[in-house]
């Protein structure tokens, strides 16, 4: 791949995702077959935020790679807990790692980690800026299940502080999408994240209703509203409850629609959703796995096959 | 009315700098900008509002016993476009240029975003690249539009 650190979902073309998505697809297919492929590499992981998903799934992608992780630990445990800043930290730790992935609060971080470090540093997490890995392998998920070609997506939820939302927005203005945005009017999408799909020419829509587009949809993309973007108890679970669905909402989609979420998940997908044909966020949390093997793999100068 | 005669309307400088053709109303944030609030005794002169033929209004800045840094032409490129830089020295102006506006600003403007890393004590400097209407964190994204003077670091 061109690229050395994975920061912004911004920095992907088009070519660059296909490359990821197809070795990808390469692994899902025989993932036994690279079992050996980096049998001496260790990763670095620093997550200085809680992660399930992407922390797992990083370390066994590296593991089913044959390598091994190297973990910071919590942040309690670290010597950041001692004052030490982000530079020196990232600094000490390529030295025990060919790789670096970083979870971290503050938006930009990973930006500015990567300049202080030689080896290779994907952004895990970003405070509400970015999350390219989720966003590769929610685009593997919409690619597997409805296809890059005439897709309507719908996103829905916190737009605002969304992390895999703006990075998933970004990406998105590589293939033919139409991106439909629903959400509280307090919490759509940020100025800077508008000023580039704007740049990129996208057709996007906002809405706060999500029955005005839902059976248009060949995607939903659900994401959690979080407690603690109100003020108040009264006006979080108000507004948070025009954002749930339930198997009855999906009465008015397609038939086909595919129904995704980064997870986890609150209350904003009912559970009677889990047993209907649309639900594919438990695959796309499992797709984690095959992706970041694929991207550790080129990342880390294995050849497509 | 040519320019010339406008600048006579102020006092004469020895040495330091004047800037002609601001953006009328914006001499008080080229102030702002050099950091300047009239209590470190320096001597400066402002007109403001002054007919102009290209701006139609322009502010004029003379500041004695300071010549600019690129940083604060960079800053001052962004409000007030059209601005000429005279530096003067013994009551000549020796040099005289019109401001560029830069690709990136570094150092000198501080990201509102409270949430982002150049505002924690990182060894980073601030940068912001230039866009359409205004300025964009290049860590974190955030643009800044409005009142950019507001956003200047302190030393």
């Amino acid at each position: 791949m061109r690229h050395d650190h994975i920061i912004s979902a911004k920095q992907l073309s088009r070519a660059d995702i296909e490359a990821v998505l197809d070795h990808a697809a390469a692994i899902a297919e025989e993932p036994g077959a690279y079992s050996d492929r980096h049998a001496d590499t260790l990763l670095g992981m620093l997550f200085f935020e809680p992660s399930t998903r992407t922390k797992m799934s990083f370390t066994t992608a590296m593991k089913r790679l044959g390598g091994d992780i190297v973990d910071m630990g919590s942040v309690e445990s670290s010597s950041v807990k001692k004052g030490e800043s982000l530079a020196d930290t990232v600094r000490v730790v390529e030295g025990y790692a060919d790789a670096l992935v970083l979870r971290h609060p503050m938006e930009g971080s990973a930006k500015m980690a990567s300049e202080f470090v030689d080896v290779p540093l994907v952004n895990a997490g970003d405070g509400a800026g970015q999350h390219p890995t989720q966003t590769l392998l929610d685009l593997y998920t919409i690619r597997e299940s409805a296809g890059f070609d005439d897709l309507t997506i719908g996103i829905m939820g916190d737009l605002k502080y969304g992390r895999t939302v703006h990075s998933l927005a970004h990406a998105l203005t590589n293939v033919d999408a139409r991106q439909h945005f629903v959400s509280p009017e307090s919490l759509q999408l940020p100025r800077s994240v508008r000023y580039d799909l704007h740049q990129e020419g996208a057709e996007v829509r906002e809405h706060t209703d999500l029955d005005e587009i839902l059976p248009e949809l060949d995607v939903l993309y659900v994401t959690r509203i979080q407690r603690e973007r109100f003020p108040d108890e009264g006006e979080y679970r108000e507004v948070a409850g025009q954002y749930q669905i339930d198997s009855e909402t999906l009465a008015a989609a397609k038939d086909d629609l595919t129904v995704m979420h980064p997870l986890p998940r609150v209350d904003e997908i009912a559970h009677d959703v889990d047993d209907t044909d649309h639900a594919k966020y438990f695959q796309q949390a499992h797709n984690g796995v095959p992706v970041r093997m694929a991207l550790l793999d080129l990342m880390l100068g294995g050849e497509p096959e | 009315m040519s320019d010339d005669d406008q600048q006579l309307r102020v006092s004469k400088i020895r040495n330091g700098t004047v800037i002609d053709h601001i953006t009328g109303g914006q001499a008080l944030n080229v102030l702002a900008i050099l950091g300047i609030d009239g209590t470190s005794g320096e001597s400066v002169s402002v007109a403001m509002n002054m007919p102009s033929d290209r701006l139609g209004k322009k502010d004029i800045v003379k500041v004695e016993g300071r010549e600019l840094s690129q940083n604060e032409v960079d800053v001052l490129s962004l409000i007030a476009p059209a601005a000429s830089i005279n530096i003067v020295r013994e009551y000549d102006v020796v040099e005289k240029h019109r401001v560029e506006r830069p690709s990136m600003v570094e150092g000198v403007l501080e990201c509102p975003n409270h949430n982002c890393i150049t505002t924690e004590d990182e060894p980073v400097e601030s940068r912001f690249a230039v866009v359409d209407d205004g300025v964009r964190c290049e860590y974190c994204d955030t643009i800044i539009r409005d009142n950019l003077p507001a956003h200047i670091l302190a030393d």
